[in-house]
C-alpha cells in the first residue's frame, strides 16, 4: 500500500510539524506532550474547548483549533487515544478563567484518558466539565457493547460550542449547546474499501470489490455488516433511514445535513450522495436548513462516507452561523 | 525464595522483549476485531519503560512499578495505556517500600494490580478482554502457593491458566472495548489484550523459573 510518507514511526510529528508551519496565523503545535492550541490562548474570560483522539481522522479534531471553534486538540498516535498528560497540558494552555469543556468520543480509550486528566486538572483547580459524544446508531447502545461510538455529531458539536464559548457564556452553559447537538444528532457511515494504518503496511480488513461494510467506526476495524455493493441511491437510503428513524426525525424538523467523506472518496461522489439525501429528507418533510459537505472525520484513506443528521432549533442554527476561522472550517471572517 | 527488586526488573524488561517480538502478532489479532494498533501501542509503550528504568532501578519494588505505570499511562495511549498503566499503579501501591518481596506478597501485588484494571475498565471474565488472561492467571497462582506449590511451579500454573484463558477468548462475543462494536462477528477472533496479558504472566514464569518450563501437548 502506497503512502506518502517518510517513516511509519514519524507520522503524526511531521504531521503536526507541517499544519503548524502552514497555519501559523491561527494555530501553534507543542510537543512533549504533544498537542495544537489556538495561537491566542489562553483567551481570558471564555471557557477554552478541549478535545483530541487518535491521529488519522484529519482534520478532526487539529483542523478546528481556532476562534469560534476548539482552543486545543490532543492528538495521539494513529487511532490512539492521547493520553491524560495531553489533555492537562493542553487544558492548562487554554485556561482562560472560565473553566474547560472537555468534548469526548465515547471510546473506551478516549474515555478513560480524559476521565484520568479531567480528575488531574480538577486536582490543580482548573474547572472542567466532559461532555462524551455517542452518535452513532450502527452500534447498539445495551449492556453488552461498549455503548454508541462518538461520530460525526463531534465536529457539529465542537462548532456550536465553540460559538457559545466565544460569546463569553459560562461552562455550564457551554457544556449544555455540547450536550444539546449530541441529544439531537445521529450518525452513520459505510466503507468501500479499509484503510492502512502506517505501521501495518497493509489494509485493516479485505473487502472485495463487490462488497461493502455497513455502520462502520473511524479507525479502520470492521463494520456490524457486510453485503454487496449497491448504488448510491440504495446506501443512502440505508444510511439516512436508521438516522431518521433512530432520534426519530419529524415531518416539519429542521436538519443539519453533514455528508462525511472517509478520506478517499472524492467529493464529487460526496456531492451525489447528498442529493439522494436532500430527495429522502424531503419525502420525510425534515427541512435540511444547514449542510456541510466534505472530508471532516475520516479515517486515513478509507472510502466511504458517513451521514449525520442534526435536528436544529433557532439557537443552534445561530451558533452554526456564528463566525469561526480555523484551517478546516472558515465563514463569517 | 523471595523475590528481589532485580527479579521484578528482569520480569519487566522479559515482558518489554517478549512485546517487541510478538509485536506483529498483536497487531495481526488487532486488525481482525480492532483496530491494527495494539503491538506498536505496547511496543512503544514498554520501550519508553526500558528507557526510564535505569533511572528508578535502585528504588524498591513499589516505586519501580509505580513508575513503570506512570510511563504507560503517558506513552501507550488507548485503552490499554490506562489499563495496563493501573495494573502497574495498582501492584506498585501494593508493594510499597519493598525491596523483596514473598511469593504471597507478589501474588497479592499482581492480584491488587488485576483488581484496579477490572475496575477502571469496568469489566468480567467473559467480555473478550486481558480480564480473560489475568483472572485466571492470579487465581490459579494464589491456589497453587496456598496448596503449597514452590513459587516456580505456581508460575507456571499461573501461566497455563493465562495461556488457556486467552485460548478461552476466541469463542466470545466482545461486550467490552472496539471489539464490542463488531457483535457476533468478534466470535472466532483472539483477543488482543487477553494475549498481551499471557505474555505478561508468562514473563514471569520465563524471568523466575526458566528452567521448571513444563512441555505443553
Amino acid at each position: 500500500m502506497k503512502k506518502l510518507i517518510n517513516k511509519p514511526e514519524d507520522v503524526v510529528a511531521e504531521g503536526l510539524r507541517g499544519m503548524a508551519l502552514a497555519h501559523a496565523d491561527i494555530l501553534k503545535v507543542q510537543f512533549g506532550p504533544d498537542y495544537l492550541v489556538r495561537a491566542d490562548a489562553p483567551v481570558k474570560g471564555k471557557v477554552g474547548i478541549v478535545s483530541g483522539g487518535g491521529s488519522g481522522h484529519e482534520p478532526m479534531h487539529g483542523g478546528f483549533v481556532g476562534m469560534g471553534m476548539l482552543d486545543a486538540a490532543c492528538p495521539g498516535a494513529v487511532f490512539t487515544s492521547p493520553t491524560p498528560d495531553q489533555v492537562l497540558a493542553a487544558s492548562r494552555a487554554v485556561s482562560g478563567g472560565a473553566g474547560v469543556l472537555l468534548i469526548v468520543k465515547n471510546y473506551t480509550g478516549d474515555v478513560l484518558n480524559f476521565e484520568m486528566a479531567a480528575d488531574m486538572a480538577r486536582a490543580e483547580g482548573i474547572e472542567v466539565e466532559a461532555v462524551v459524544t455517542n452518535d452513532d446508531v450502527a452500534v447498539k447502545d445495551s449492556l453488552y457493547t461498549a455503548g454508541r461510538r462518538g461520530v460525526g455529531v463531534t465536529v457539529l458539536a465542537e462548532k456550536m460550542a465553540g460559538a457559545a464559548a466565544e460569546e463569553r457564556r459560562p461552562l455550564e452553559e457551554v457544556a449544555e449547546v455540547c450536550r444539546k447537538v449530541n441529544a439531537q444528532g445521529r450518525s452513520m457511515g459505510m466503507a468501500l474499501t479499509s484503510c492502512t494504518v502506517p505501521h501495518a503496511g497493509k489494509p485493516t480488513f479485505d473487502l472485495p470489490e463487490d462488497e461493502m461494510e455497513i455502520g462502520i467506526g473511524i479507525h479502520g476495524e470492521p463494520g456490524r455488516t457486510r453485503m454487496k455493493l449497491k448504488t448510491a441511491a440504495e446506501i443512502t437510503e440505508l444510511l439516512a433511514t436508521a438516522v431518521l428513524e433512530d432520534l426519530p426525525f419529524q415531518r416539519g424538523d429542521r436538519a443539519l445535513a453533514l455528508v462525511n467523506g472517509m478520506g478517499g472518496t472524492p467529493l464529487i461522489e460526496l456531492y451525489l450522495v447528498f442529493q439522494e439525501l436532500a430527495r429522502i429528507c424531503k419525502g420525510r418533510g425534515v427541512a435540511i436548513a444547514r449542510s456541510l459537505v466534505g472530508p471532516y472525520i475520516t479515517s486515513l484513506d478509507m472510502a466511504g462516507c458517513s451521514l449525520t443528521l442534526v435536528r436544529m432549533d433557532d439557537e443552534l442554527l445561530r451558533l452554526w452561523d456564528a463566525p469561526v476561522r480555523t484551517s478546516a472550517l472558515r465563514w463569517g471572517v | 525464595m523471595p523475590i528481589t527488586r532485580d527479579a521484578v526488573l528482569d520480569w519487566l524488561k522479559a515482558f518489554a522483549a517478549a512485546i517487541a517480538s510478538e509485536r506483529d502478532h498483536l497487531t495481526e489479532l488487532d486488525s481482525a476485531i480492532g483496530d491494527a494498533d495494539h503491538g506498536a501501542n505496547m511496543d512503544r509503550g514498554f520501550q519508553a519503560v526500558l528507557g526510564m528504568l535505569p533511572a528508578v532501578a535502585e528504588q524498591d519494588v513499589g516505586a519501580v512499578l509505580k513508575a513503570v505505570g506512570m510511563k504507560l499511562v503517558s506513552t501507550v495511549g488507548g485503552a490499554s495505556g490506562p489499563l495496563y498503566g493501573t495494573l502497574f499503579l495498582q501492584m506498585g501501591a501494593a508493594t510499597a517500600g519493598k525491596l523483596t518481596l514473598s511469593p504471597a506478597e507478589w501474588a497479592a501485588g499482581l492480584g491488587a494490580g488485576v483488581e484496579g484494571v477490572a475496575r477502571r475498565g469496568r469489566a468480567r471474565r467473559g467480555e473478550k478482554t486481558m480480564i480473560d488472561s489475568l483472572v485466571p492467571a492470579t487465581e490459579a497462582l494464589s491456589a497453587a502457593l496456598e496448596g503449597g506449590a514452590s513459587l516456580e511451579d505456581a508460575l507456571w500454573q499461573a501461566e497455563r491458566a493465562a495461556r488457556r484463558g486467552m485460548l478461552d477468548t476466541t469463542p466470545m462475543v466482545a461486550t467490552k472495548g472496539r471489539a464490542s462494536y463488531l457483535g457476533e462477528r468478534s466470535a472466532g477472533h483472539q483477543d488482543p489484550g487477553a494475549t498481551s496479558a499471557h505474555l505478561l504472566v508468562r514473563a514471569a514464569a520465563e524471568a523466575w523459573a526458566p528452567e521448571r518450563e513444563p512441555h505443553h501437548p
